[in-house]
């Protein structure tokens, strides 16, 4: 026999062991996908993690360089990683941010920043949004600038009268037009505020949020009409250029626990905290969910593979028979061996490629949802497929060896 | 040509051990149909098992054409069966849930057939059977008339020297035994050697010889001149 010859034969021979396996995996529908969900939730897992911990760290360091890093977020209680706040709060009063403003001379620009969600009215155009209580320096803490309009007068911040500032998705869900909207009237709650701005668009923010997404009311204004105190929960300090924001963070720190009377040893009941050290914590959180992704991914792996191994046993007791029928019409031990490997390797990949196609489809949704870029990686979609096939081998040689060394006259004679 | 020289099975071992075939030498020539007969018992599957490869025995010589099969490997052995044999067995032995058409042309996979060759082989060999209407029919939506067919294209499609039979028609009702012997007769003429072991003297008539066994010895031959 010649050489093409007998490499046409096994490439028929791997095609037809192919088709076999196609043809009792579909036979046994159903076994069969119970057997491959460990593997498609294993490579799905490693899709998602892989390829959003890449857009998550792209996303990150996109959005250091948008926001700037000489920014500090100033909030009662303390803010230790993940696991959020752990002492109770005593928020901050107005006459903080004026003091900050006016003692800390390595600050540039010192704005409240007050939260609440509501739904804003315009004619008959009704649209849930994100309110924000804060002064002008808002502004320039977080590099905004007005595309239309103009910012608050000081006789509005004093007295909180009702005028506001609205971010482009506002006025696109309020049917509105930028140049129109000045002058306007929106109604929130049981009052109205006239529109005397529009920002700049800006885009989603670290988190995913959409950062124009926003109605933006002097602060007394907001603590009038909307919270009903003058307490605060946070704010945003921008330093000034070649100023460490570790100096200015100690500054305002030595200066709030004077001004919250906190003794030498105890801690503060506040934190100052810079934009890359929010970032730290929420790698932290990315890297925790990177490896709990990851052990799912393993453990599901090592399941699914012992899944097949099982399968593919009991696959070979019920066809006892049938190997005894191919050996007896001359099936060697290797050809037998081949032919069930083929059928754990293909159960494997149908896995694999499900796992695949559902991987990036999560990533697709979650990346929609959470506006952080859609990254595909196409290496590790080959890496996966690889893998899961390498788990078909590993977990199949077992069962297939089984097959392949058995006696024809003891297989025939399986009952 | 086969050869057997006294060539003896033993089943278990020591106090255990049962003796089932006990100094067996026979000759078969090439396109000769012989059938074997005995009691229940007596080790006629075992003999035609050792004849097929399927079992090894336990001592004796085993010659094909001069080559001593004994000394051959698992996997010379494979190919002996490939190229050489055919068997049909009293249970059919056909793969569920398949059609006629991919159980004949299983064993040509083995041989390296192209798909295409292999259908029309498939197909011919089934048509000389008789079950050219029911190709893609699977076992279950066959009679056991139909079965037995379809495992004896599958023996024949290798076009095989040697055909073995263990009971062929076993499991058959008297009309489709004599049909199946028909058919089996028939590649007898064409050339094959068979080899088959029956229970009924008026099947074993259809071989020139038959060969009785008792208690794991050749009792006596008959040819029939038939
Ligand atoms: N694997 C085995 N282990 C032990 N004993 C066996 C085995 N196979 C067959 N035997 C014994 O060998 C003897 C002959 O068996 P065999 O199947 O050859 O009989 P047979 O002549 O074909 O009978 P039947 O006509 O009933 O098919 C029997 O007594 C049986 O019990
Ligand atoms: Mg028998």
């Amino acid at each position: 026999m010649s050489v093409t010859d007998r490499l046409k034969k096994r490439k028929a021979m791997f095609y037809n062991a192919f088709m076999q396996a196609l043809r009792e995996i579909k036979r046994n529908i159903m076994r069969s996908l119970l057997t491959a969900i460990g593997i498609v939730i294993g490579i799905a897992s490693v899709i998602v993690m892989v390829n959003i911990g890449k857009s998550a760290s792209l996303s990150i360091t996109q959005s250091i360089s948008k926001l700037g890093s000489n920014v500090l977020f100033i909030m009662p209680g303390q803010h230790n990683g993940p696991g959020g706040i752990s002492s109770v709060t005593k928020p901050f009063k107005s006459d903080t941010v004026a003091l900050l403003k006016n003692s800390i001379l390595t600050l540039k620009a010192v704005s409240p920043v007050e939260n609440a969600s509501m739904t804003v009215i315009y004619k008959n155009q009704n649209y849930k949004t994100s309110i924000k209580g804060i002064n002008n320096d808002y502004f320039t803490v977080q590099n905004w600038h007005m595309n239309m309009g103009r910012k608050f007068n000081k006789r509005e911040l004093r007295s909180g009268q009702n005028v506001c500032i609205l971010g482009k998705t506002v006025i696109k869900n309020l049917m509105l037009d930028s140049q129109a909207a000045l002058g306007k009237r929106i109604s929130l709650k049981n009052f109205s505020c006239e529109v005397i701005g529009v920002l700049n668009e800006k885009g989603a923010n670290t988190f995913g949020r959409d950062e124009d997404d926003v109605v933006i009311v002097p602060i007394k204004m907001f603590q009038r009409r909307i919270s009903g105190n003058d307490n605060i929960h946070l704010i945003m300090a921008s330093v000034k250029d070649k100023i460490p924001l570790e100096e200015a963070s100690l500054q305002i720190e030595q200066l709030l626990r004077e001004k919250r009377h906190i003794k030498n040893d105890d801690d503060s009941d506040f934190s100052v905290k810079s934009m890359t050290a929010l970032l730290d914590t929420i790698s932290k959180i990315t890297s925790m969910l990177t490896v709990m992704l990851g052990s799912i991914a393993a453990i599901s792996l090592v399941v699914g593979g012992i899944g097949i191994m099982n399968i593919m046993l009991v696959s070979v007791t019920e066809r006892t028979r049938e190997i005894g029928v191919r050996m007896a019409v001359g099936a060697m031990a290797k050809d037998i061996l081949v032919q069930f490997l083929i059928e754990s390797v293909v159960l494997s990949s149908l896995g694999g490629i499900a796992g695949i196609i559902i991987g990036i489809l999560i990533t697709y949704i979650v990346s929609f949802a959470f506006h952080i870029p859609l990254i595909l990686d196409p290496a590790i979609i080959l890496v996966s497929l690889i893998f899961s096939m390498a788990i078909g081998i590993v977990f199949g040689i077992a069962p297939a060896r089984k097959a392949a060394n058995m006696n024809p006259i003891d297989a025939l004679r399986y009952e | 040509m086969i050869k057997l020289k006294n060539i003896t099975k033993t089943y278990g071992k020591a106090d255990a051990a049962t003796e089932v075939l006990k100094g067996i030498s026979l000759e078969i020539k090439d396109g000769e149909f012989v059938s074997i007969m005995g009691a229940s018992g007596s080790g006629k599957s075992t003999l035609l098992n050792i004849l097929g490869t399927l079992d090894v025995p336990t001592s004796g010589d085993y010659l094909f054409s001069d080559t001593n099969i004994n000394t051959l490997s698992k996997d010379q052995k494979a190919l002996f069966r490939r190229y050489i044999l055919g068997f049909i067995f009293q249970q059919f032995n056909l793969l569920k849930k398949t059609t006629a058409l991919e159980n004949v042309e299983m064993p040509l996979i083995y041989l390296g057939v192209g798909a295409k060759e292999r259908r029309k082989r498939a197909y011919d060999a089934l048509c000389k059977v008789g079950l050219e209407n029911r190709l893609n029919y699977t076992p279950q939506e066959l009679s056991g008339g139909q079965q037995q067919r379809v495992a004896i294209a599958r023996a024949i499609v290798t076009n095989p020297k040697v055909l073995i039979a263990d009971e062929p028609t076993g499991n058959l009702d008297s009309k489709r035994s004599h049909e199946v012997m028909e058919i089996i007769k028939k590649f007898n003429k064409q050339g094959f050697t068979i080899i088959m072991v029956t229970h009924e003297k008026d099947i074993a008539l259809y071989a020139s010889r038959i060969i009785y066994v008792r208690d794991g010895q050749i009792e006596k031959e008959e040819s029939n001149v038939l």
